[in-house]
């Protein structure tokens, strides 16, 4: 049953980081679209994520639901040594949920219009950022329990060049993963054009800060090269996600759009795979050589158990409603409600 | 400010503000599946209208909430660690269930929002309702949770370790049902009052009146019901933690001697220091009454109570009054409106009832937030009753106050937004949702 709870808990990170992150890329996309095209991406996106945007973002609660709940003492140790990284990224999930849902039901369209576009984008880079930031903060040994002073407890735990670097390509990852997706949402060639140029962007920003990231790994004694590259699976991980890219911008330019989206995903879920399985069970690795695994510091069996069924019988429920959602409103043909538009 | 006072205010202002929102989110739903079903059956553009103007504002007060929920869940651990990390594994049954029950209502809301004139009429109506079922389940569950840290259950506290879990039982705690019928009867009366307010300013001010005058019936009617089977479930909650949690009920009541025939002290201002309390009205043997259903039983009071496991008096006291004092006036104004529905039908043009209604806009939520401080403020020394006491459960991080602070301003910003949003909203039923005269005189 534990694994049970263990496959959850990763599935829901990467559900978080492809639909989640897809969403966040959305708004830094729109961050670095130059103003004359801002109207229109804005509409695409709209569009695109509009109905599933509040869904995508549970995936983060149930995460964080499985770590309180069956492995509490991993949810305490990143809450107190990480308390500024998460805070900042809650800020960031509150600004950009309610500018998000304020600019498309502010009944009046006006100057807070703009207020609401530039919160949105703003708090789309920062809490993706910070998202990074912890991940890299759990495996780089920074997170020291017995720190004596402030900042190394609270503040040297995340604030170095590795969860800096590993923010920085997980921004860029989601931006990749926005641009891919809207290419199939676009509605004329020029568009599909101007998104196919964004998602090339975001694929060598990515490859820089995936760079960067091993670069800082260097600097920092993190053996990243030995965890990427050390065994077969990383090695096969690695190989497959670069010869999707490749057959990626094959088919873009030869039309197709869901075949891009399954291999993008595809990459997310390698990077995902080669950064957690080597150190698998252990998610927190700590300053004094101490780890915190996912096999040992978890809750007692009796609740595993029932957190399991309670997950296994969730997505029962959810699955399917959920898979038809999204098909509901990834049709081509979006026809605009007969009454009146929502927007 | 002290750390542990910063976190405490933290911790309520969030859950104080998230109250509000999940209240609307869970309670709203309803109300527009009547008027979507008025629409479905009838086939008058009204009904639809007002569907669509109430679906845009639980879209706002969802995504509020939603937000304002998931910074919980991650308050928790970053505010109260050590008790995360017992209590976790022991109470956090409810929050996965909860976690399914907010996901499809996630879900259901982008079919029912986004589905106007996509699917069949009554699939689309269906998932509104969906809506509204599962917020309530989230609700309930979430409260449950909150049970269980009034009336711990589900494990052996042996030697400061926690044993034999069960978190099937910890989910079933004594208090579960009395605190989740009371919450949710509240959630339907203060949203109820709240929205029939919004919309009898509206009546008064003689504008879009049949818009209004439909939306003001629904929302009233179910505020009515509510407010109506509010007190009962009171009772029944009076007498729970009568049993489970004396120090509470006697904080509630400023009960400070312990005594027979025990009155109800209503008012007045609690004097800690003399046991006294100055300038109450007090009912004899009434306290004894509701406590336990018997005017001579003894009423257990705060003089039994070691002074290191008392609540706050004040506070607790004043709140308690409040909440009463308000759900009586709604009951008041419930028992008017249902005068006029039954016997005196001309009363439902009169002015004077949407005054009231206007007037009584705000009272359900102060209620609720009132209500709520006495749950929370009468528990305290402790986090989880008799078992870990709040003040060793708080982080070590140094400079809490700073965080409060920071929430505090974004949590009074985001207030202040949504009520702007809500009045443009309102302003604009105007143009969005105005009948030309000929049909509005025809209904």
């Amino acid at each position: 049953m534990l694994y049970v709870v263990i496959v959850f808990l990763w599935a829901s990170i990467l559900l978080y980081l492809l639909l989640g992150g897809a969403d966040f890329g959305a708004g830094i996309i729109e961050l670095f679209t130059s103003s004359k095209n801002r109207n229109q991406t804005r509409k695409t996106l709209y569009q695109a994520i509009g109905p599933i945007w509040e869904a995508n973002h549970m995936w983060l609660i149930i995460a964080i639901v499985i770590l309180f709940v069956g492995f509490p003492a991993i949810y305490t140790t990143m809450s107190v040594n990480l308390h500024i990284p998460l805070t900042i990224m809650l800020l960031g999930i509150i600004a950009r949920g309610t500018a998000f849902t304020f600019r498309h039901y502010d009944a009046v369209v006006d100057d807070m219009q703009h207020i609401y576009n530039r919160i949105f984008a703003v708090s789309s880079f920062i809490t993706p950022l910070f998202l990074g930031i912890i991940a890299g903060s759990t495996v780089s040994r920074s997170i020291d329990p017995e720190a004596h002073t402030f900042l190394d407890a609270y503040i040297f735990s995340w604030l170095h060049p590795f969860p800096v670097a590993v923010g920085l390509f997980t921004v860029a990852i989601c931006g990749y993963l926005a641009s891919v997706y809207l290419i199939g949402e676009t509605d004329t060639p020029e568009q599909r054009q101007r998104f196919l140029a964004k998602a090339w962007l975001m694929n060598w920003a990515a490859v820089g800060c995936g760079v960067l990231v091993f670069t800082a790994a260097y600097w920092e004694n993190i053996p990243l090269m030995h965890w990427v590259f050390g065994e077969i699976w990383g090695i096969l991980g690695v190989g497959t996600a670069t010869i999707s890219v490749l057959a990626l911008w094959f088919f873009a330019y030869r039309g197709y759009n869901n075949i891009l989206r399954i291999l993008a995903g595809f990459q997310v879920m390698m990077i995902l795979m080669v950064a957690t399985y080597q150190h698998f069970p252990n998610i927190v690795l700590l300053k004094n050589g101490a780890y915190l695994s996912l096999l040992e510091h978890k809750g007692n069996d009796k609740t595993i158990q029932a957190l399991a069924w309670a997950l296994v019988l969730g997505s029962v429920f959810i699955l399917p409603f959920l898979i038809y959602l999204m098909y509901s409103f990834q049709s081509k043909d979006k026809e605009e409600a007969p009454v009146y538009g929502d927007v | 400010m002290d750390d542990f006072i910063a976190a405490r205010s933290q911790m309520a202002l969030s859950l104080g503000f998230h109250i509000v929102f999940s209240c609307i989110g869970m309670v709203m739903p309803f109300f527009m599946a009547v008027s979507h079903y008025l629409w479905l059956r009838t086939e008058n553009i009204v009904y639809q209208n007002i569907t669509r103007a109430w679906s845009k504002g639980v879209a706002i007060f969802f995504a509020v909430g939603a937000v304002s929920g998931t910074v919980l869940s991650f308050e928790l651990g970053l505010l109260w660690p050590t008790f995360m990390k017992h209590a976790g594994p022991i109470f956090g049954m409810p929050f996965s269930l909860e976690g399914t029950a907010f996901f499809i209502e996630a879900i259901a809301l982008g079919f029912f929002l986004y589905g106007w004139g996509r699917f069949n009429p009554w699939f689309h109506w269906i998932t509104g309702v969906i809506v509204g079922i599962s917020g309530l389940l989230s609700g309930i569950l979430v409260v449950s949770a909150n049970a269980w840290m009034n009336s711990p259950a589900g494990f052996d506290y042996i030697n400061g370790q926690y044993l034999n879990i069960d978190p099937i039982k910890a989910m079933f705690n004594a208090a579960w049902f009395s605190q989740a019928l009371h919450m949710c009867l509240a959630a339907f009366a203060a949203t109820g009052f709240a929205v029939a307010g919004v919309h009898a300013l509206m009546i008064l001010r003689k504008q879009n009146v049949h818009f209004h005058r439909q939306s003001f019936r629904i929302a009233a009617i179910f505020g009515c019901v509510a407010a109506l089977l509010q007190p009962l479930s009171g009772d029944f909650s009076a007498k729970d933690v009568a049993k489970r949690q004396p120090a509470k009920l006697a904080a509630m009541e400023a009960h400070f001697k312990t005594e027979e025939r025990a009155s109800l002290i209503v008012g007045g201002i609690p004097d800690a220091e003399h046991q006294k309390v100055d300038y109450a009205v007090k009912i004899p043997g009434l306290l004894s009454f509701m406590a336990h259903g018997d005017f001579d039983a003894p009423v257990k009071g705060l003089d039994q109570i070691p002074l290191q496991d008392q609540p706050p008096v004040a506070i607790t006291h004043y709140a308690f009054q409040i909440m009463v004092g308000l759900g009586m006036a709604m009951m008041a104004i419930a028992l008017v409106f249902g005068t006029a529905v039954f016997l005196k039908k001309e009363w439902l043009k009169k002015d004077w009832l949407f005054k009231l209604f206007a007037w009584a806009t705000p009272i359900g939520f102060i209620a609720v937030e009132a209500g709520w401080t006495v749950t929370e403020v009468g528990r305290q020394p402790w986090i989880i009753h008799g078992v870990m006491r709040t003040a060793d459960a708080v982080t070590p991080m140094p400079g809490i106050a700073y965080s409060f602070y920071l929430f505090t301003g974004v949590y009074v910003s985001l207030a202040l937004v949504t009520l702007f949003m809500l009045y443009r909203q309102i302003k604009m039923v105007d143009t969005l949702y105005d009948l030309p005269t000929g049909i509005q005189e025809a209904h």
